[in-house]
């Protein structure tokens, strides 16, 4: 039996023929062609059988899947039409007498680039579009038939899905989708949730033909493929299996149920996210509301900072999406030890302890302010309110608070619309817990950011594994933190929420209600799981045999 | 030549699908369409310019009309861009 492992992208255990798609190796013939007015019909002669395919493939996927995801083949049968797209491919031709597969190439490359490097996802998602086209194209013109047949219940391996490969596929026949490329919001991500099936991207997996037509199962919510599985691992799965089958069918009931206690108690389960990318699997989940929108996704991965343009967008649509349910937004909460080289942070001894998130901000004003003013203009969408990390002392919320009101007085005095945005504060520090009664009177609300303020107050690193028989999530310390902010926040009349890893603990739920927080944050996965059961408690009830 | 003035309205801006029902409805006229702002103007018959806008809503975008059907494509536009944008 051989073990990989990826990203789960979609949950569930699926069992199949192992099914390796592969790119025949695609080199096209750079050297100079002949006769250019060969090459350019060529070209044409493809392009018609390529509109031809795409035409049918564009009925069976409208038929089959519907016009959502018809319009996909749609768009690119406009860009083999489209007069830019040709003319490049005849430039290729007529002037640097490329032939014609590498004409398309070379043009199907460009616009590739153009797109990608637009800061826009929906127009990102083009390039991949662009991608399939020319693909297609040099395919037909090299002679290559790419058209997979299935013919028993698969799982696909690949090391990547373009749009038109996954819609050409037997959707019946296809269990999941394992790809080690991809992401959480790719097309292969997005396509697994309409089907309903597991799917793994970041596969670690290898694109070795002696794997086809082996016997796999693969786990979607831990991110595991089992190829051959032996006997132990395969009564597993059955058993996973049927328990995930049993466990949907009775959490699906739970959406749209309130999250009540049986003696009417009552807390908002919430989503953490950490991209606009997430929001599909937040209202599948029917999240009642987002207690952490992670903002670090915005600084990461690029050469400088994120303009307010590209910043409002993606509040605007988690905002809009959510539909008037609460977008908790943190501000950035990045440190040393994150690689943003463009922030010129210096290595630090302790990154915990050091130069991050809010004291960040703080120094670098313009940035800070960008942020803001991104926020504050997507509130004229939907309901947000600000959530400022790392905070230990009174004068940094109070400073929050004035750099929040001039990014916004400055909004409203050049007439940009902007909503109610309620401001809050991450109590991650023991400082900021303890001193919660005060820090309580600045804020709307707080949110407990259990990971941090444990690791804080036992002074332990949670990244180092040796500490771990050290490490007690549930330390009588941090249960005393947590009671005395929420009893603070109470006081104060303000409303006090968790988003750490430990609001999702359920062995600790009911201490939780009982604590009276108002709201628990938690990963899209667990919130039905969790609504189950604090509808079936009741706190009224002996617990046993003590308090009451 | 004619000009049209819009503002979009959708929320998804002017994304693939509106895209290209307005490269379609621009191929049905003679004249010559163009569509953009006043740092970048394309020909509206090309859905890849088009797309390359990436217009949001909020925005406000101009399309000219340049030639023997200017009128007619004017108007049809005029109601177009109602209707789906």
């Amino acid at each position: 039996m051989e073990i990989y492992s990826g990203k789960g992208v979609f949950p569930g255990i699926s069992f199949g023929t192992l099914y390796l798609m592969q790119k025949a190796d695609v080199s096209v013939d750079k050297s100079a062609a002949p006769d250019s007015d060969f090459e350019w019909e060529m070209f044409e002669q493809a392009k018609k059988q390529a509109d031809n395919e795409l035409s049918g493939l564009f009925e069976k996927t409208r038929i089959g899947m519907g016009e959502a995801e018809a319009m996909i083949i749609d768009v690119q049968r406009m860009i083999l039409e489209d007069g830019d797209f040709n003319e490049a491919v005849e430039e290729y031709i007529k002037r640097d007498k490329k032939r014609a597969a590498c004409a398309v190439e070379s043009a199907g490359s460009d616009f590739y680039e153009f797109f990608a490097g637009l800061d826009d996802p929906t127009m990102k998602a083009r390039a991949t579009d662009v991608a399939d086209v020319s693909g297609r194209i040099v395919g037909i013109l090299l002679g290559k038939n790419d058209e997979t047949h299935l013919n028993v219940p698969s799982v696909i391996v690949a090391d990547d899905l373009t749009p038109s490969e996954t819609l050409q596929l037997d959707k019946t026949l296809i269990r999941a989708f394992v790809i080690r490329r991809g992401s959480a919001s790719s097309h292969t991500a997005i396509l697994a949730r309409s089907l309903n099936i597991p799917s793994i991207v970041q596969a670690n997996i290898p694109l070795d033909a002696s794997l086809n037509g082996k016997a796999v199962v693969v786990d979607g919510r831990e991110g595991k493929i089992y190829i051959d599985p032996d006997a132990e691992t395969t009564k597993n799965m059955c058993s996973l299996q049927e328990k995930d089958l049993a466990e949907k069918q009775c959490l699906d009931v739970m959406r749209g149920q309130p999250s009540v206690t049986k003696d009417g108690h009552s807390i908002q389960l919430f989503a953490n996210i950490g991209s606009d990318g997430d929001l599909e699997a937040t209202l599948a989940a029917d999240a009642e509301g987002i207690g952490l929108f992670r903002s670090e996704f915005l600084y990461l991965g690029r050469d400088d900072f994120p303009d307010e343009t590209v910043q409002f967008e993606a509040y605007r649509r988690v905002a809009e999406g959510m539909d008037g349910r609460l977008v908790t937004i943190r501000t950035m909460d990045i440190g040393a030890d994150k690689k943003v080289d463009y922030f010129n942070l210096e290595p630090e001894e302790n990154p915990a302890l050091g130069y991050r998130a809010i004291r960040i901000c703080f120094s670098e004003p313009d940035m800070f302010k960008t942020q803001l003013r991104a926020i504050y203009r997507a509130s004229a969408y939907g309901m947000i309110a600000i959530m400022f990390p790392m905070i230990s002392s009174l004068w940094e919320v109070r400073r929050c608070k004035e750099l929040a009101a001039a990014a916004r007085a400055e909004l409203v005095e050049n007439g940009v619309p902007t909503g109610e945005v309620l401001l809050g504060i991450m109590i991650e520090t023991p400082a900021a817990a303890i001193i919660s009664d005060t820090l309580a009177e600045e804020v709307d609300f707080f949110s407990i950011g259990t990971n941090d303020l444990t690791q804080y107050t036992l002074a332990i690193d949670r990244q180092n594994q040796r500490l771990e028989p050290f490490l007690d999530t549930h330390h009588p310390a941090v249960m005393r933190l947590l009671k005395t902010v929420a009893d603070n926040a109470h006081a104060a009349g303000i409303w006090v929420g968790i988003c750490g890893e430990l609001a999702a603990d359920e062995s600790l739920l009911r201490d939780f209600m009982e604590m009276g927080f108002d709201e628990l944050s938690v990963s899209p996965g667990y919130i039905l799981g969790m609504r189950k059961k604090i509808r079936d408690m009741d706190l009224s009830d002996d617990k046993n045999g003590g308090k009451q | 030549m004619r000009e049209l003035k819009y503002i979009i309205n959708d929320p998804m801006g002017l994304h693939a699908r509106p895209a290209g029902l307005l490269v379609k409805a621009a191929a049905g006229f003679q004249s010559d369409i163009q569509i953009g702002t006043a740092a970048k103007m394309v020909n509206a018959r090309r859905i890849m310019g088009v797309m390359g806008l990436v217009l949001k809503q909020g925005q406000e975008f101009i399309m000219t009309f340049d030639g023997a059907d200017e009128a007619e494509a004017h108007a049809a536009f005029e109601v177009f861009l109602k209707e789906n944008l």
